[in-house]
């Protein structure tokens, strides 16, 4: 109980500011926190607005599962050939630090609108930071452990399997907890440049119609969801860690 | 931790000796082959068709857009324009930064309750905020540098916290004995002491810098690189999209191997 006094005094402290901010500028450029959570209590009565949270959810689901999959696989196999992961590593970490939104166009009509494009924007964001961890995972493994698996004649199949995989677990899941922030931020992205639906595209219909309720009690919904998520991932990380 | 990005590893390089330094030139000419090859594959795609043109166009026009983009100078003015709202952020974010990692570190009751936030806070795409920040500085350069500085400054806070934790302590016993004030504590002994892991905060800094100028620039903006490639998409002008597109995947690209050749050789000094 203690250790949660401190974070609970940050998120008083945040929504002080944030009604000194709304009382200053005024309600029409920043709605209070208290007509915010209103605001998004009719939100959430709306079938409307669950749609578009099922829209993004699938959206983010698939783009998890493919870069959480394919980050994994990849990192394994350039974490398991030094010589390709030190090839591969800076032309990664080039990619990683690239605005992917400058491709969106490229995105878009490689994709057309619709659910791949986000799908594919998740992955974009999504799938390098597991790629790295899981690469880091296997280089910075004891190397015992490879040792015994030689020692005990496993094919390189088994090796993976028994023995590299298990070790690197913690590594995965902290890299999946990254991955997870920015995958979401990624599908946001794809939707709110290439969508007709989900949460994306509600704050950019907002946005152009100047609605700056609707705005904050996404945001709100937004924050308190990611925030929820990275926790719980968190919690499941520290179990993992002490085991 | 909190960073976005798995910390940065000095790869084996710097341990070894002559024997890895023929290694490493395998590596590069490895790793530029396959920047190449890759480049020529998407080339050849492109010029046979199998990539439709109004897709995307071959890489080497999009090389000739580019330069006849900066020979014209017709983008010169949102090129500028986004170059200096990155570089006015990217200062902003490593001050800021630095200072409020500093003073975090300085209160450790007040560390504690904002590190989860910290390690949480990439979930949040912040530039949902954007129109917020456009009603209070108003429309043009200051909205889109306050988000680009919200999204680049936690990187930097991290890395000056993990700075921090790592210097010596005999360095904090030195400044106490010699007492010097805070500030000079900060400038003469922390700053140098924890400057390889703050250089890894910069380039993160300068990432998202980027990331979030050109973002908030799609999104609602009159000027700069994302407004004109956003522009250029929405009018079918293919040619001067992949143009721009190509100018700042370049541009990006050259920053980052500038930083990180600085970074390895800060890297190299934490090792001594």
């Amino acid at each position: 109980m203690k250790n949660l006094l401190g974070p609970a005094v940050v998120v008083l402290v945040v929504l002080a500011l944030w009604e000194v901010l709304h009382l200053a500028i005024g309600n029409s450029a920043l709605t209070s926190p208290w007509a915010t959570v209103v605001e998004l209590k009719d939100l959430v009565l709306t079938a409307d607005f669950w749609q578009n949270v099922a829209e993004t959810g699938k959206a983010l689901l698939y783009s998890l599962i493919i870069a959480f999959v394919g980050g994994t696989v990849l990192g394994v196999v350039l974490g398991v050939n030094r010589m390709s992961g030190a090839v591969a590593e800076p032309i990664l970490l080039n990619l990683y630090s690239l605005p992917k939104v400058t491709l969106y166009p490229l995105v878009l009509l490689v994709f057309g609108l619709g659910i791949s494009a986000k799908v594919a924007f998740g992955v974009m964001h999504g799938l390098i930071p597991i790629l790295m961890f899981t690469m880091n995972a296997i280089r910075e493994m004891r190397p015992v452990l490879l040792r015994a698996a030689r020692t005990m004649h496993l094919s390189t199949r088994q090796s993976i399997m028994h023995v590299v995989l298990p070790a690197i677990f913690p590594q995965v899941l902290t890299g999946l907890r990254l991955g997870f922030s920015l995958t979401l931020l990624g599908v946001l992205i794809g939707e709110m440049f290439a969508s007709q639906q989900g949460l994306g595209h509600l704050l950019t219909n907002a946005m152009n119609l100047g609605d700056i309720r609707s705005i904050m009690a996404i945001a709100l919904f937004l924050t308190v969801f990611a925030l929820g998520c990275n926790a719980l991932l968190m919690i499941i990380d520290k179990r993992v860690q002490h085991r | 931790m909190a960073s976005a990005e798995p910390d940065v590893k000095v790869s084996a390089n710097g341990r070894m000796g002559r024997r890895a330094r023929w290694h490493i030139s395998t590596e590069s000419y490895l790793r530029a082959a396959v920047v190449i090859g890759f480049i020529a594959l998407i080339e050849a795609l492109c010029r046979s068709g199998i990539i439709p043109h109004n897709t995307m166009i071959a890489p080497s026009s999009m090389l000739m857009n580019s330069i006849d983009i900066l020979h014209s100078g017709r983008f010169s003015h949102d090129i500028l324009t986004t170059f200096g709202n990155i570089i006015v952020a990217s200062i902003l974010s490593v001050l800021l930064g630095f200072g409020i990692g500093l003073a975090l570190h300085a209160v450790p009751p007040a560390r504690r309750a904002v590190e989860p936030f910290l390690s949480a806070y990439y979930a949040v795409p912040t530039f949902i905020f954007y129109p917020v920040f456009i009603v209070v500085l108003g429309v043009g350069a200051r909205p889109i540098i306050a988000i680009a500085v919200l999204l680049a400054v936690v990187t930097m806070i991290t890395a000056t916290l993990n700075g921090l934790d790592r210097m010596p302590t005999v360095l904090h016993k030195t400044a106490l004995v010699m007492r010097l004030s805070p500030w000079r504590a900060a400038l003469h002994i922390k700053l140098p002491a924890t400057l390889p892991y703050l250089f890894t905060g910069v380039k993160l800094s300068v990432a998202y810098a980027f990331i979030g100028v050109i973002a908030s620039e799609f999104i609602l903006s009159g000027s700069g690189i994302g407004y004109a490639i956003g522009y250029a998409y929405n009018n079918f002008q293919n040619g001067d999209m992949y143009g721009l597109m190509f100018i700042v995947l370049v541009s990006v690209t050259l920053v980052n191997v500038a930083l990180n050749r600085i970074d390895r050789r800060f890297q190299l000094r934490r090792k001594r």
